[in-house]
Parts: structure tokens; C-alpha cells; sequence
């Protein structure tokens, strides 16, 4: 008799395992320093109490894909949503370890941290083309949205027909222009907010709940 | 001698020809020469993709420090008289400059219009 019970456990977990719906992953992609894991400690902040990961002025803070699995969002509409977030390095074409010497780094640590940021990039693209269900593309709103790498981006996840929210942050700097964005990306939802003051949070969850949902 | 910079332009059916990575290696190991390339027809989104993951891989202290790289957006065309009955469209990627991120840099970028800047090494 035993042995039967066990046995219907044991099939009863596989088939769980088997059938069990992943939890969608929603990737904060964007050009270096453009705020994305100032968003990504934001959000899980705003719905957990914890952090991400550290954030600075020198690009490419962040060189490895950090996941932070299951947060549960509520928008302002009542609906809810269960995410994994994806915080990842900021995508470029072009890394110099000259760029972290004027930052002030030692010559080994800038040339460790372009090493590195030139892995976290790579690692970055597999995520999009492998794991990612959903992106936030994250802006600058001070910056010129029509870089290469922004046009390219947005094509790359278009083309792999994954929902896209566009988040033109640093919209508390007096030459931040939210416009700009929505002229370079009309056919896609662009959201101002400042994740560094917590600025329309509320619609950026909602648009989130309802995108992503 | 004269110095300068050795300009290739790499026509639509020679990219026809080749696979995704025969494609990008054709133009990394061209432009890590320190030449530019022109394609008369730009990669696909997915090429693009797998283009910056390679150019992270061969940059080096000192040495390649990755890419610059210029197109138009990719252009939805309607293709052929059923597409258009049923809606479906063809995604048409368009000329396309790459070069070394050292060398080559983008001065001006409109909707219709690249202006750039090459030095020689």
C-alpha cells in the first residue's frame, strides 16, 4: 500500500514538473548608463524590499546578467503579474578599457572591467535570443534616442516578436525629452519616468500588468 | 606612400550567398584589418545580434576595441500579390557601413542620410 502511495507521489510531482508554466521572464535591456538597474532595484524594491544589484556613474557597472525570480507586481487596474527580472549589462558595439581609465581606474582593473563588460554584452545577446519573454528598453531621455545601437536593438527584439515597453528615464534632468523617444519609436509604448526619484512608477507597473500579462 | 583606408563593398548577392556566419566573420575579419565595409544589403536582425556577441568576444587590450556600424532602419515591404491579400510582409534590411570603432565615427544621422568620418590607423 505504501509502495502505491509513493509511487502516486512520485507521478504526481513529474507531471507537475512536466506541465508547470514557466514564469515569464522580462528583460531590462538599453544602451550603458541609461538606468537599468536603478529601475531593476526599483522594482524589486518597490515590491519585495530587496535590491538587484549596485549602481554608478561609470558605464558598465553592471557586466553579468543578474535574474531576481518571481516578483509580483499590482498595477493600478487591480491586475497582477509574476516575473522573473532580467537586469542586464548595457548593450554597445565598442568597449576601450581607456574609457574606465578616465574614470579613474588603475590600467589592470580597467582592462579586467572591459574583459568583463565585453562577456556581460555577449552573455546579454544569448539571454534576448534564448530567455528573455518580454523587454523593457531603457533610455536616457537627455541622450539621442536614434543611436545605431537603440535602432538595432529595438529591430533585434521586434524581429524576434518579443512585447516591448520603451522607458525613457531620467525624465527629473531639465534636458530630458520624452518626445524625442516617441518620435524614434512611435509603433512601441514609451513611458517617462525617473527611476532614481521613483517618478510614474504607477504607469509604468500598469502598462507592465497589461503588457506582459 | 600614400596612407589610407581600403573601402570594400560587398554586393547583395555575394551576402546571398554566404550563411549567417560566414557573413560575419567575412566582415569581422575585414574590419579588424582596420578596413570599412559597405553592404549594399545589411544583415537581418538575429545577424545583427549574433555580430555583437562576436565583436564582444574578439575585443583585446590594445588591440580591436569592437565596431561602429550604420544602417537605416529595417523596412517592411509588402511582398508579392498574396503578402498583400493576406497582410504578410518581407523585412527589407538596408546598406549598411561597419569599420573599426577606433577609425570610423558617425557625425551625422538622419532618416535619409549617414555622414561619417574615417581615419586611417
Amino acid at each position: 500500500m505504501e509502495f502505491l502511495v509513493r509511487t502516486k507521489q512520485k507521478i504526481s510531482q513529474f507531471l507537475k514538473t512536466l506541465f508547470r508554466k514557466r514564469t515569464c521572464r522580462i528583460g531590462i535591456y538599453g544602451p550603458p548608463n541609461a538606468g537599468k538597474t536603478t529601475l531593476a532595484n526599483r522594482i524589486v524594491r518597490d515590491w519585495t524590499g530587496d535590491a538587484v544589484g549596485p549602481v554608478s556613474e561609470v558605464p558598465h557597472e553592471t557586466r553579468r546578467v543578474r535574474r531576481k525570480q518571481d516578483v509580483t507586481i499590482t498595477g493600478q487596474n487591480g491586475n497582477s503579474l509574476t516575473f522573473d527580472i532580467v537586469d542586464t549589462p548595457g548593450v554597445t558595439t565598442k568597449i576601450d578599457y581607456n574609457e574606465f581609465i578616465e574614470y579613474g581606474f588603475e590600467k589592470e582593473e580597467a582592462v579586467r572591467r572591459a574583459r568583463e563588460a565585453t562577456e556581460g554584452v555577449a552573455e546579454a545577446m544569448h539571454w534576448l535570443r534564448e530567455d528573455i519573454d518580454g523587454v523593457i528598453y531603457m533610455l536616457d531621455s537627455t541622450q539621442d534616442p536614434f543611436q545605431q545601437v537603440n535602432i538595432m536593438m529595438v529591430g533585434i527584439i521586434e524581429s524576434r516578436k518579443l512585447p516591448i515597453l520603451i522607458v525613457g528615464n531620467k525624465n527629473d534632468l531639465p534636458d530630458a525629452s520624452p518626445a524625442r523617444i516617441k518620435s524614434a519609436f512611435p509603433q512601441h509604448p514609451v513611458i517617462a519616468i525617473s527611476s532614481l526619484e521613483g517618478t510614474n512608477m504607477d504607469e509604468l507597473y500598469e502598462k507592465m500588468t497589461a503588457y506582459f500579462g | 606612400m600614400i596612407r589610407g583606408v581600403q573601402i570594400d563593398l560587398i554586393s547583395a548577392e555575394r551576402l546571398d550567398r554566404l550563411t549567417s556566419m560566414e557573413k560575419i566573420r567575412l566582415i569581422l575579419d575585414d574590419v579588424m584589418e582596420g578596413n570599412i565595409v559597405v553592404l549594399e544589403k545589411g544583415l537581418a536582425p538575429d545577424e545583427q545580434s549574433k555580430l555583437i556577441e562576436i565583436t564582444m568576444r574578439e575585443i583585446t587590450p590594445d588591440g580591436f576595441s569592437g565596431i561602429e556600424m550604420e544602417t537605416y532602419p529595417v523596412k517592411d515591404t509588402p511582398d508579392g500579390f498574396f503578402s498583400r491579400l493576406f497582410g504578410g510582409k518581407r523585412s527589407e534590411t538596408r546598406l549598411t557601413v561597419i569599420g573599426p570603432a577606433n577609425q570610423l565615427k558617425t557625425i551625422k544621422k538622419e532618416k535619409d542620410l549617414i555622414s561619417a568620418w574615417v581615419s586611417s590607423r
